[in-house]
C-alpha cells in the first residue's frame, strides 16, 4: 500500500464571496472525500495521535470503523471521550494537538482528524441521544453552573450516570463561548442548539437568566438540595490595554463586539434590536482566535479595511493556523511587531491609533521571544473603530460570593487537576474558570473528569449510607 | 417567562409593573437592577428594581418610554409575559451609615430612589427629599415618598408644581439656609447628577450618584458599561451602579450614552408604520 502524504483538501466558500456573508466558511467532506482521507491512516500500533488529543479520542479505531462504512460505530467510539465531535472537529487547534503528533506529519501532512471527526459527528446531529443510554434517575440532584463546553460535557455525563442535572446559565441562551463568542461562519449556531437539545432529551434541565453569585449563591445551591455543584463559568472578564483613549466611542472589547453580533444578532439590525457600530477602517488588537473572529466579523459588516495589530511575529500568533489562513485570504491586513500606545480621538470618537514598532528579543519564561520596543518608531494610522482582543480572565462574581473557594493568583478557581475538586466540599470546577482562557476540548476534558469524580464521590456516599442503614436495620 | 401581575401608568409614558420573578426577589436589595428582554429579537436593557417582596416573589419596575425596547415593554399588559428577566445585578446601595440624608430624584430617577428612601426611613435615618421633573405630570411617587421622609420639596421646569426651576436651586437654598446633611444621594439624568455633584463638592457634602450607561450582559463580561471614576475605569454593572459623584467623569459618560444615537433613530424610523420596516 502506498502512503499519501497530502491531506484531502476541504472545499471552502470563495473568499471574495464569503467576506460578505456569515455562512460557514469550510464546507466539510463529502463521503468520498472522507473515505479518501480515512484511507490514508496507517492504523499505527502505537498511535501518536491519541496522545496528542487532550481527551484521548481513540482515533485509529474510529477511522477504521469509518473506512468500513460503520458510521454509527465510528460515532460511538468518538463519543466515549468526546460528546461534541461536530464542534471539536471545527474548532480544535488540531495542528497543535492530534494532527501534530500523527506519524504522517513527520514526512508530510498528518491525517485530517478534525475534519473526519466533523464528518462523523455531522451525520448524527439529528439523532437525539437514545434516552435509554441514561440510567434511570438515582434521585440525586447536581447543579452545573455555566453552559459552555465544560458545563455541557459535565451535564451530559452526569445525566448518563443517572443524576438529575440542572444547568444554571447567566445569559438568556445556553452555549457559552460557542454561542456568544465563536461566530456563525466558523461554528453554525444551529449545530450548537442541536447538541443542547440532545442534552434536554437526556433529561438535563436548563435554567437561563440565573447569575450564580447574584441570583443564587453556590451555598444557596447546596442548601437547596444539590448534592454537588460543578462550576464551568468560563473566563469572561475582558482585559483592556490601559492606554489613553480606551473609553472613546468606537472602542470595543472583543467580548462586547462579538456578543452584540453573535448572541444579539446585531448584524441583522434593525430587524434584531441590538445595534453595533460598523467601522470603515478597523483595528483589532491581539493575535488569538478571538482577534481573528472579531476582524472577520468587522469585514463582514462592511469594513473597507481591517488590520490585525499584533506585537509579536506570525510564528508566535496563538490563533488556529486555519483561521489565520482564512483571514488572510479574506483580505485582513496583518500589522505584526506593532504595539498600540494610544487611541487617538476627535470629538469623543476614535480617529486613529498611535503605535510603536517592536523587535523580538530574548525568549521569556514561556519560551517565546519577547517583543521589545524600537525607540523612536512611533507612527499614527487612521482608524474609526478599535477592538481590543488581548485576552480575558475568570469573572470574580462566583469566587467573591463564595469565600471558602480558593483561587489562584490570576483569579482562577483552585482545583485538584485529576478530579476538579475545589477547596470547598461538594464543589467542583473546570474549564476556563480554572485555567483562564484555553480551548474547547480542554474545557470538555475537565468537565468529563469532574463528572466522573462527582459520580465516584456521591456513589461512595450512597454506599456508606446504604451500609449504615443496613446495620441499623439489623 | 416572567408574568406581569400588575401594571399602572404613573405619568405620560411612565409605567409601573409588578413582575412575578421569585428568584430575583429572593436576593434583591435596594440599588440593584435587572436586565430584561421583551422578545426573541429584542435588546437586553437594564431597569432598576423599584421594590420587591421575597415571600410573594415579585419585583416592581418603573420605566419611561424613551425608545424601542421601553416602547415594546409598555405595550405589554397584565397577564402578559416578559421573555427574559435576569437579576438582581449590581451592588446594593450602602445606606446604613448615615444619620441625615438628602435624596434628589430627577424624572424617572425617582423610581430607583424610592426603595432607598424607604429602606433608610425604616432604618431610622432622617431623610429629606427633592423631586424634580419637567412638569407636575412627571413628578413620580410623590405620595409614596411623602409617607417615608421628613420633608419633601418639589421643583418643576415650568413651575406647574412646587418651585419653578431646577432641583439644584432647592439644594442650594437648603444648604445655604443652614441645613446639615451628612450625605446626598442623587439619581436622575446625567446632567442633573453632574450639576448636583458640582454643588455638593462646593459644600463638601459626600455624594452618591447612580450611573446608567449602555449595558449588554450586566455581569462584567463586555466592558461596554465602563465609566471613569477618579481617573480609573470601572464597570457600572458590577462595581456600581452607585459611585462617588465627586469622582465621576460625567462628560465622558454623557458622550458614551450617545454612542448609538444614530442607530436608535434609524430603528425608530424603520419601525414607523408605512416606512417599509417590520415591527418585530
Ligand atoms: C471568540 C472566541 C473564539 C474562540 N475560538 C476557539 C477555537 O477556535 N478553538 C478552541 O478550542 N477554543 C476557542 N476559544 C476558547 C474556548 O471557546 C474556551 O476555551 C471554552 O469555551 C471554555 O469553555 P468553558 O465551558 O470553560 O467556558 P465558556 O464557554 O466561557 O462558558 C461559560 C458559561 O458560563 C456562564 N456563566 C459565567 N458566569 C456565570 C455565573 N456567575 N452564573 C451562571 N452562569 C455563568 C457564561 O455565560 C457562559 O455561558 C475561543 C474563545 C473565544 C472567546
Ligand atoms: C443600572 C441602570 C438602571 C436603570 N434603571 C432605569 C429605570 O429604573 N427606569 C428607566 O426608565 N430607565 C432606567 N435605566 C435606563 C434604561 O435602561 C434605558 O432607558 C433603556 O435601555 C432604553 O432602551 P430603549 O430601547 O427604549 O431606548 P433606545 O432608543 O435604545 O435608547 C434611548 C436611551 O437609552 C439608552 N440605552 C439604550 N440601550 C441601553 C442599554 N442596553 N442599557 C442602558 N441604556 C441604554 C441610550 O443611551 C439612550 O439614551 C437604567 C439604566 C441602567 C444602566
Ligand atoms: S477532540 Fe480535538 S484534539 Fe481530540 S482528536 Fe478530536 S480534533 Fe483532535
Ligand atoms: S498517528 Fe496518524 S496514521 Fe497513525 S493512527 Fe494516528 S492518525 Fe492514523
Ligand atoms: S454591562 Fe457588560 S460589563 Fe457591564
Amino acid at each position: 500500500m502506498s502512503v499519501t502524504y497530502a491531506k484531502t483538501p476541504m472545499r471552502v466558500q470563495d473568499p471574495a464571496v464569503r467576506r460578505n456573508n456569515f455562512d460557514e466558511v469550510a464546507l466539510g467532506y463529502t463521503l468520498d472525500e472522507a473515505m479518501a482521507e480515512a484511507g490514508r491512516c496507517l492504523q499505527c500500533k502505537k498511535p501518536m495521535c491519541v496522545a496528542g488529543c487532550p481527551v484521548n479520542v481513540q482515533i485509529p479505531a474510529f477511522i477504521k470503523a469509518l473506512t468500513k462504512g460503520e458510521f454509527e460505530s465510528a460515532y460511538n467510539i468518538i463519543n466515549e471521550t468526546n460528546n461534541l465531535p461536530s464542534i471539536c472537529g471545527r474548532v480544535c487547534p488540531q495542528e497543535e494537538q492530534c494532527e501534530k503528533q500523527c506519524i504522517l506529519s513527520k514526512k508530510g501532512e498528518g491525517i485530517a482528524i478534525g475534519r473526519l471527526e466533523r464528518f462523523v459527528g455531522d451525520g448524527f446531529l439529528d439523532n437525539e441521544e437514545p434516552a435509554n443510554r441514561a440510567l434511570p434517575s438515582n434521585g440525586q440532584k447536581v447543579a452545573v453552573v455555566g453552559s459552555g463546553p465544560a458545563g455541557l460535557t459535565a451535564a451530559a455525563d452526569l445525566a448518563k450516570f443517572g443524576y438529575e442535572v440542572t444547568v444554571f446559565e447567566a445569559f438568556h441562551e445556553p452555549g457559552g463561548v460557542l454561542i456568544y463568542g465563536i461566530p456563525e461562519f466558523r461554528l453554525p449556531k444551529a449545530l450548537v442548539k442541536k447538541e443542547i437539545s440532545k442534552l434536554k432529551a437526556l433529561g438535563v434541565r436548563f435554567l437561563t437568566n440565573v447569575i450564580i453569585g447574584k441570583t443564587l449563591t453556590v451555598d444557596d445551591l447546596l442548601e437547596d438540595g444539590y448534592s454537588a455543584v460543578f462550576i464551568g463559568s468560563g473566563a469572561g472578564l475582558p482585559r483592556f490595554l490601559d492606554i489613553p483613549g480606551e473609553n472613546l466611542n468606537g472602542v470595543y472589547s472583543a467580548n462586547e463586539y462579538l456578543t452584540r453580533i453573535n448572541l444579539m444578532k446585531a448584524y441583522d439590525f434593525p430587524h434584531s434590536h441590538t445595534p453595533v457600530k460598523h467601522g470603515r477602517k478597523v483595528a483589532v488588537i491581539g493575535g488569538g482566535n478571538v482577534a481573528m473572529d472579531a476582524a472577520r466579523c468587522a469585514l463582514r459588516l462592511g469594513a473597507e479595511e481591517v488590520h490585525i495589530i499584533y506585537r509579536r511575529s506570525m510564528e508566535e500568533m496563538p490563533a488556529r493556523a486555519e483561521e489565520v489562513k482564512h483571514a488572510r485570504e479574506e483580505g485582513i491586513i496583518f500589522d505584526i511587531l506593532t504595539n498600540p500606545i494610544e487611541i487617538l480621538g476627535q470629538d469623543g470618537w476614535v480617529k486613529g491609533l498611535r503605535c510603536v514598532k517592536m523587535e523580538l528579543g530574548e525568549p521569556d519564561e514561556s519560551g517565546r521571544r519577547k517583543p521589545v520596543e524600537i525607540k523612536g518608531s512611533e507612527f499614527d494610522t487612521d482608524f474609526d473603530m478599535v477592538i481590543i482582543a488581548i485576552g480575558t480572565s475568570p469573572n470574580p462574581l462566583i469566587t467573591a460570593s463564595t469565600p471558602d473557594l480558593k483561587t489562584t493568583r490570576f483569579g482562577g478557581i483552585m482545583v485538584d487537576e485529576a478530579t476538579g475538586a475545589t477547596s470547598k466540599e461538594g464543589v467542583y470546577a473546570g474549564g476556563d474558570a480554572v485555567t483562564g482562557a484555553a480551548t474547547v476540548i480542554q474545557a470538555m476534558g475537565a468537565g468529563k473528569r469532574a463528572a466522573l469524580a462527582i459520580h465516584r464521590k456521591l456513589s461512595e456516599k450512597a454506599c456508606i449510607n446504604f451500609a449504615v442503614n443496613l446495620n441499623a436495620a439489623k | 417567562m416572567y408574568k406581569i401581575i400588575e401594571k399602572r401608568t404613573l405619568a405620560p409614558g411612565v409605567h409601573f409593573m409588578r413582575v412575578d420573578a421569585p428568584l430575583v426577589a429572593r436576593s434583591a436589595m435596594p440599588g440593584q437592577f435587572i436586565i430584561l428582554r421583551v422578545l426573541e429579537e429584542g435588546e437586553r436593557i437594564p431597569l432598576t428594581i423599584a421594590d420587591y417582596d421575597r415571600t410573594e416573589g415579585w419585583v416592581t419596575i418603573i420605566f419611561q418610554e424613551v425608545g424601542h425596547t421601553t416602547g415594546l415593554l409598555a405595550e405589554l399588559g397584565i397577564g402578559d409575559h416578559i421573555l427574559d428577566f435576569a437579576g438582581p445585578l449590581g451592588r446594593a446601595s450602602e445606606l446604613d451609615r448615615y444619620s441625615r440624608v438628602l435624596c434628589i430624584g430627577g424624572g424617572v430617577g425617582t423610581a430607583p430612589l424610592y426603595p432607598q428612601i424607604k429602606h433608610m426611613h425604616e432604618a431610622g435615618t432622617e431623610v429629606d427629599v427633592i423631586l424634580g421633573a419637567r412638569s407636575r405630570d412627571y413628578i413620580l411617587l410623590a405620595d409614596e415618598i411623602r409617607r417615608c421622609c421628613s420633608r419633601l420639596y418639589i421643583a418643576t421646569d415650568d413651575g406647574s408644581l412646587g418651585h419653578k426651576g431646577f432641583v439644584t436651586d432647592l439644594l442650594k437654598e437648603l444648604v445655604s439656609g443652614g441645613e446639615r446633611y451628612d450625605h446626598v444621594i442623587a439619581i436622575g439624568p446625567l446632567v442633573m447628577m453632574k450639576a448636583v455633584s458640582a454643588l455638593t463638592r462646593e459644600f463638601m457634602i459626600p455624594t452618591t450618584v447612580s450611573m446608567n450607561p449602555i449595558m449588554v450582559d450586566g455581569t462584567g463580561m463586555c466592558g461596554g458599561c465602563r465609566v471613569t471614576v477618579g481617573g480609573k475605569t470601572r464597570y457600572a454593572c458590577v462595581d456600581g451602579p452607585d459611585f462617588d459623584g465627586h469622582l465621576v467623569d460625567f462628560d465622558e459618560a454623557m458622550r458614551r450614552q450617545q454612542m448609538y444615537r444614530q442607530e436608535e433613530k434609524e430603528s425608530h424610523i424603520c419601525r414607523l408604520p408605512g416606512m417599509g420596516g417590520q415591527v418585530r
